[in-house]
C-alpha cells in the first residue's frame, strides 16, 4: 500500500524540510530581547528612553538662575515654566557657555496667551493688544518674570 | 539677571554634574527607575486650557514630529447650548499657533487638548500583527520603530485618531508620553511648556501624586468611554459635546 | 435633522485639503489605498473560484466539471498575486517575515501569513498536483529541454501512476477539497474580520462583515470563472457547454441573492438603530460615496445582474441571448463586488471618527500605490493564468482540441 503512496510522502517531506528550515532561520532572526516583557522587543524600551532631551525642565534652569526663580515665585507667572517662553534649552543647561538663549520677542510671545478672545476662560487675563498698549511693547510696563505693574513702573 | 562670579564658579559644575546625571538615566542604567513602580497617565484640566498651542509646538520640537502630523493637538469647540450633538470644532494646524479671535455669542467655547490616551486595554496594540506596538510595564503605549512594518492597522484601530505613519521613517508614530523624559524624572514636553497647568503628567502608582486627591474631589472623564479602552488621559470638566 | 446637519457642515465647510467639517488632524490623509481595496478583491476571487471547483469534487455537481481544472488554476493565479498589493503598501516590506516569526496572536492580520501559506501549499497546490499528477508524469517523460526539467521537478521524483496510486490521489484529493472549503472561508473570512473587528470604525465594525465578505467573494469567484471559461473556450474555438454555464449562472444567482440580502440587512439595521455614527455615515453615502455605493455597487453592480440572472432563471431564452446575459451579468457582478470592497475600505476612511467631518481620497496615478499599479496587479493574474494553462492544460488530449499537450 505504501509503495503506491510514496509520492505523498515525498510531498509531506517537503513540508517537514521547510518547517525545519523555518525553525532554524527563526532562531537566528528573532531579536534576543523579544518577549522579555511581553510580545515585543524588550530592547525597544531602552532605545526609546535614550532619545535626546531638548527641553531641560524648569529644575535645571532654577539650579543656576535662582534670582529669576525668586522674582517669578512672587507673581502670577509663578507656575509658568521657563521654557514655556524661552523655548527648549537643554543644550544651554548642558553647556551654558556654548549656547546663549535668544530673548523671545514679547510682541509675539505675550500675544499668544493674552490676546483677548471669547474662546478663552473668562477669568483668564486677556487684552485686545491694540486697545491695551497701542503698539507699545509689553515689556515696557510688564516684567515678564513678574508681570504685575508696581507703583515704580515694574519693568527693568 | 545678575550672577556673581563666585556664584557662577560654584553653581556651574554643580549644575553640569546634575544635568549629566539626569541625561544618563535610562530604565536599566538609572538604578532609581524601576518599571514596576510606575503607572503613567495624564490629567487634562479642560477649563484651564487657553488654546495657546505651546504644547503642540513643544512636542514637535522635543520629538522631531514631522510637519503635517501631530502627536498632540488642541481642538476648539463652539457649542450652542441646546444642541450638544452638533458642536463646531476647529483645529487650525492642530492649534500650533493658537486660534483665531472670536466674539462673544450665544454659545460657549472651550479648548480640548488631545493626545494618545495610553490605554491600558489598547485596541492598537491588540491589532498589531507583529508586536511592534505595545503597552510597557509602566503603562506607556510605545511603537518600536525598528520592528514596525508600517501596515497602518494600528492607525485604523485607534478610536482617538492619535496615530499616523511617519512620512520618512514609514513606521507608525504617536505620542510616547515623552518616555525618554519621564524615565529620567522629567515631565513631558507638553506639560513642561503648558503655562496654565492644564496638562499634568500623573503617576497612578505613586501614592504621593496629586492625582489621587484630584480624582476624589473632581468629576473626571475619559474620551469615548463606550469603547472600553482603559484610557489613562483623564479629562476634568469635559463637556458632553466633546467627540 | 439630516437637513440641519447638512446645512451646518456646508456652512462651516472650508474645503482645505479636500476636508469638509472637522477631522482629527492625523485622519485627513487616507492610510489604506486602492491596493488595500484590491487585496480582498483578489483573495475573494480565489475563495470563490475554489468553492466553484469544490461543487463538482465534493457535492458531485457533474454539470460544472468542464470548469474544474480551470477554476483551480484561476484560484492559483490570483493567489500568487494576492500578497503583492500588501507588500507594495507596507512601509517596510522587508520586515514582513516578522509575521511568520513573531505573529501576534491577538491580531487578525497576523493570521495572514499562515492562512495564506496553508491555503497555497496544503490546499491549492496539493490539490492541483494530485489532480494533474498523471499528466505531469507523462509530460515529464515526453517533454525535452528545460520545460522537461520543470515537469520532472514537479513529479518530486516519483513516476508511479499505477491505477492504485491514482486511486489514492483521488481519495486524498477529495479530503483536501473538503478541508479546502472551510480553508477558503478562512482565507477570505479573516479579511472580513480584519475590518469587522475594529470597534473604532462604525462603518466596519459588524459581526456580519466576515459573512458578507465570504458571500461576495463567492459571487466574484463564480462570476470570474464563468467569464474566464467562456472566454477561454471561445479562444480555443470550442463550443461552450451550455449545461455547465447554465448551472454556474444558477449558483451565481442564488449566491448573489444571499449576498444582497446580507448587505440589505446591514443597511436596514443601521437605518433603524440610527446610533451616533448614523447621521455622519448616512451623509457620507449620500454625498462622497454616492457614485461608488448607490450607483455602481447597488444599481449597476448588484440589482442589474440580479435582474438579468433572474430573467434567465425563469424565462426560457435562446442560447445566444443567455450567453450575452451571462457575460453582462458576470462583468457587472465583478464591478459590483470591486465597488463593494472600495466602499468598505475607502468609505471607512472618508469620514472622521469625530463624526463631524469628511475628507477626500486622492488616488494617484503613477506612484507605488497608484491606479496604474492597481490596474497592473488586477491584470497580472490573467497573465499568470495564461502561463499555467500552457504549462498544465486543463483539457485532456482526447477532448476535441486544436493544440496537443506540451506545445
Amino acid at each position: 500500500m505504501f509503495k503506491d503512496a510514496g509520492h505523498l510522502f515525498r510531498f509531506a517531506g517537503l513540508f517537514v524540510l521547510a518547517f525545519v528550515v523555518f525553525l532554524v532561520v527563526r532562531g537566528y532572526v528573532v531579536p534576543k530581547s523579544f518577549g522579555q516583557y511581553g510580545h515585543y522587543r524588550g530592547d525597544a524600551l531602552n532605545e526609546i528612553a535614550a532619545h535626546p532631551v531638548k527641553f531641560a525642565g524648569h529644575e535645571a534652569c532654577e539650579a543656576c538662575h535662582t534670582d529669576v526663580l525668586a522674582t517669578k515665585s512672587k507673581g502670577k507667572h509663578a507656575h509658568v515654566n521657563c521654557e514655556a517662553c524661552h523655548g527648549p534649552l537643554a543644550a544651554h543647561a548642558d553647556d551654558p557657555s556654548a549656547s546663549t538663549p535668544v530673548k523671545p520677542d514679547t510682541a509675539v510671545l505675550c500675544a499668544r496667551c493674552h490676546t483677548a478672545t471669547a474662546a478663552k476662560p473668562r477669568g483668564f487675563p486677556q487684552v485686545d493688544t491694540k486697545d491695551h498698549s497701542n503698539g507699545v511693547p509689553c515689556e515696557t510696563c510688564h516684567q515678564p518674570h513678574n508681570p504685575a505693574i508696581t507703583d515704580a513702573g515694574g519693568a527693568k | 539677571m545678575k550672577l556673581s562670579r563666585r556664584h557662577f564658579l560654584v553653581l556651574m559644575p554643580a549644575a553640569a554634574i546634575a544635568w549629566k546625571a539626569v541625561l544618563a538615566g535610562t530604565p536599566d542604567q538609572a538604578p532609581n527607575y524601576k518599571l514596576s513602580e510606575h503607572w503613567w497617565g495624564m490629567l487634562i484640566d479642560v477649563p484651564k486650557c487657553i488654546g495657546c498651542g505651546n504644547c503642540v509646538r513643544a512636542c514637535q520640537i522635543e520629538n522631531d514630529v514631522p510637519d503635517g502630523y501631530f502627536r498632540t493637538w488642541v481642538e476648539r469647540y463652539h457649542v450652542h447650548d441646546e444642541d450638544m450633538t452638533n458642536p463646531e470644532v476647529i483645529s487650525p494646524d492642530a492649534g500650533k499657533e493658537g486660534f483665531p479671535v472670536v466674539k462673544e455669542d450665544a454659545g460657549k467655547y472651550f479648548f480640548v487638548p488631545k493626545m494618545c490616551n495610553h490605554c491600558s486595554d489598547s485596541p492598537c496594540t491588540q491589532v498589531c500583527p507583529v508586536g511592534a506596538t505595545f503597552v510597557t510595564p509602566d503603562g506607556v503605549v510605545l511603537v518600536d520603530p525598528k520592528y514596525c512594518l508600517g501596515c497602518a492597522y494600528c492607525v485604523q484601530a485607534c478610536p482617538y485618531g492619535c496615530r499616523y505613519i511617519h512620512p520618512e521613517k514609514k513606521v507608525a508614530d504617536k505620542c510616547s508620553l515623552c518616555y525618554h523624559r519621564i524615565t529620567k524624572g522629567l515631565t513631558t514636553a507638553c506639560c513642561e511648556s503648558c503655562p496654565t497647568g492644564a496638562r499634568q503628567l500623573v503617576d497612578l502608582k505613586n501614592p504621593q501624586d496629586a492625582i489621587h486627591e484630584f480624582l476624589k474631589t473632581h468629576s473626571v472623564q475619559v474620551l469615548k468611554p463606550q469603547m472600553a479602552t482603559g484610557a489613562k488621559a483623564y479629562y476634568n470638566g469635559l463637556d458632553g459635546s466633546v467627540r | 435633522m439630516m437637513c440641519s446637519l447638512a446645512i451646518l457642515i456646508n456652512e462651516q465647510a472650508k474645503l482645505l485639503n479636500g476636508v469638509e467639517g472637522f477631522m482629527y488632524p492625523n485622519e485627513i490623509g487616507l492610510q489604506w489605498s486602492v491596493l488595500i481595496v484590491l487585496y480582498p478583491f483578489i483573495t475573494g476571487l480565489v475563495a470563490g473560484a475554489f468553492i466553484l471547483a469544490s461543487l463538482e469534487r465534493v457535492f458531485h455537481v457533474e454539470a460544472v466539471k468542464p470548469t474544474y481544472r480551470l477554476a483551480l488554476l484561476t484560484a492559483l493565479s490570483f493567489l500568487i498575486v494576492a500578497p503583492l498589493p500588501l507588500q507594495l503598501h507596507l512601509g517596510h516590506p522587508e520586515r514582513s517575515p516578522e509575521m511568520y516569526f513573531t505573529p501576534h496572536s491577538t491580531s487578525a492580520m497576523a493570521m495572514f501569513g499562515y492562512v495564506y501559506l496553508w491555503y497555497l501549499m496544503a490546499v491549492l497546490v496539493f490539490e492541483i498536483w494530485l489532480d494533474y499528477r498523471r499528466d505531469i508524469v507523462l509530460l515529464s517523460q515526453s517533454t525535452r529541454g528545460p520545460l522537461g526539467w520543470i515537469y520532472k521537478f514537479m513529479t518530486l521524483g516519483s513516476d508511479n501512476i499505477s491505477p492504485r496510486s491514482l486511486h489514492i490521489d483521488e481519495k486524498v484529493g477529495w479530503i483536501i477539497t473538503l478541508i479546502g472549503i472551510p480553508s477558503a472561508f478562512l482565507l477570505h473570512g479573516y479579511v472580513g474580520f480584519i475590518f469587522g473587528s475594529i470597534k473604532a470604525n462604525p462603518w466596519w465594525s459588524s459581526p456580519l462583515m466576515p459573512v458578507v465578505f465570504i458571500f461576495s467573494a463567492m459571487v466574484s469567484g463564480i462570476a470570474g470563472v464563468l467569464l474566464i471559461y467562456m472566454a477561454v473556450t471561445k479562444l480555443r474555438r470550442q463550443p461552450i457547454d451550455m449545461r455547465c454555464v447554465d448551472t454556474i449562472a444558477m449558483y451565481l444567482f442564488y449566491t448573489f441573492l444571499i449576498d444582497f440580502s446580507l448587505e440589505m440587512l446591514d443597511l436596514i439595521h443601521r437605518i433603524y438603530e440610527a446610533d451616533e455614527s448614523f447621521r455622519s455615515l448616512d451623509f457620507m453615502v449620500h454625498t462622497r460615496l454616492y457614485i461608488p455605493h448607490i450607483v455602481v455597487q447597488i444599481i449597476v453592480g448588484t440589482a442589474t445582474p440580479l435582474i438579468l440572472l433572474f430573467i434567465t432563471q425563469v424565462v426560457k431564452l435562446p442560447e445566444r441571448v443567455r450567453k450575452q446575459m451571462y457575460v453582462t451579468a458576470g462583468v457587472l457582478a465583478l464591478l459590483g463586488i470591486f465597488a463593494m470592497r472600495w466602499n468598505v475600505v475607502i468609505g471607512g476612511q472618508l469620514f472622521s471618527k469625530s463624526f463631524l467631518g469628511y475628507t477626500t481620497y486622492k488616488m494617484t496615478l503613477i506612484t507605488r500605490e497608484g491606479s496604474l499599479v492597481a490596474a497592473g496587479l488586477a491584470l497580472l493574474p490573467l497573465l499568470i493564468l495564461w502561463v499555467l494553462v500552457k504549462l498544465l492544460p486543463p483539457w485532456s488530449p482526447d477532448e476535441k482540441s486544436q493544440h496537443a499537450i506540451g506545445d
